[in-house]
């Protein structure tokens, strides 16, 4: 797997969300990824980045363009520093959520995407990495 | 402040969503818009979200809000205009939408508010006729 291209962002406030977004549609069409895929990426980042915001005040978003054989892609990794998710698992449950919001954030967002990883450490802070493959 | 306008025509609400949403601004536009049906009235309120091109969970939860509320302060809302890849992408994140009208353009999204409105006057009609008797 080859990086080609990769850029981080800080995300601390909500209005950051927009221009990371705006950049990542710009990724998305030059890896050429269809309209649909370009949606899903960028909702699933959308997702994670307030949840980055809302659990953590917010943190880092690294874009990077992936080649891999013949395919394309797009990896995105959320870093945060804030208090760590205690049960992984149960946050990975449709309809869980410790905030008021509906608990589809996570599992919602593992199902827009290809790949999806959490690594978190209680008081150091959570790493989610997902990817979207071009045709993924 | 940005603000999404929301504009009256008759006995509706017309609200055309052209800015890219974020989460403030979509929580003035759920609170603003129960204060205009209010205050004029409304029966009906139209959601045009054909230049909005992410929908994700918060905002899904918005308009799943906004009918809500309008159905409590008696008005209907519909919401026209969706994008496919928005479409398959909320049905994927979990999010189906429902309980909330949908239509594919503005023009079938009024036909479908004004049909509904005026079922319900004429159901308030016969009710009524049922109470005088």
């Amino acid at each position: 797997m080859v990086i080609l291209n990769k850029e981080t962002m800080s995300i601390i406030r909500e209005v950051d969300v927009i221009p990371f977004r705006n950049r990542l549609k710009e990724y998305a069409i030059k890896v050429g990824m269809s309209l649909v895929n370009q949606t899903k990426i960028i909702t699933a980042a959308s997702e994670l980045a307030r949840n980055m915001l809302k659990y953590a005040n917010g943190g880092k978003a690294t874009i990077e363009v992936l080649s891999k054989g013949r395919e394309n892609g797009i990896r995105l990794i959320f870093h945060d520093e804030g208090p760590g998710i205690p049960d992984i698992s149960l946050a990975m449950k449709d309809g869980y959520s410790t905030g008021k919001s509906m608990g589809l954030g996570l599992p919602g967002t593992k199902r827009l995407v290809s790949e999806f990883s959490i690594d978190s450490v209680i008081g150091k802070g959570t790493t989610v990495t997902v990817i979207k493959w071009k045709n993924g | 402040m940005e603000k999404i306008p929301i504009l009256r025509m008759g006995n509706l609400l017309l609200v055309t969503i052209q800015v890219d949403l974020y989460d403030r601004l979509a929580e003035t536009l759920e609170a603003d818009l129960v204060q205009v049906i209010k205050k004029t009235d409304a029966q009906g309120v139209l959601i045009d979200i054909s230049a909005v091109s992410i929908i994700d969970s918060f905002m899904g939860r918005i308009i799943g809000n906004i009918a809500t509320m309008s159905k409590i302060m008696d008005a209907e809302t519909v919401v026209v205009g969706m994008q496919p890849a928005v479409a398959i992408t909320l049905v994927e994140l979990g999010l189906p939408l429902k309980g909330v009208l949908t239509a594919l353009n503005v023009e079938k999204g009024m036909e479908l508010l004004k049909e509904k409105i005026s079922r319900k006057e004429d159901n308030r009609g016969e009710s009524d006729d049922g109470d005088s008797e």
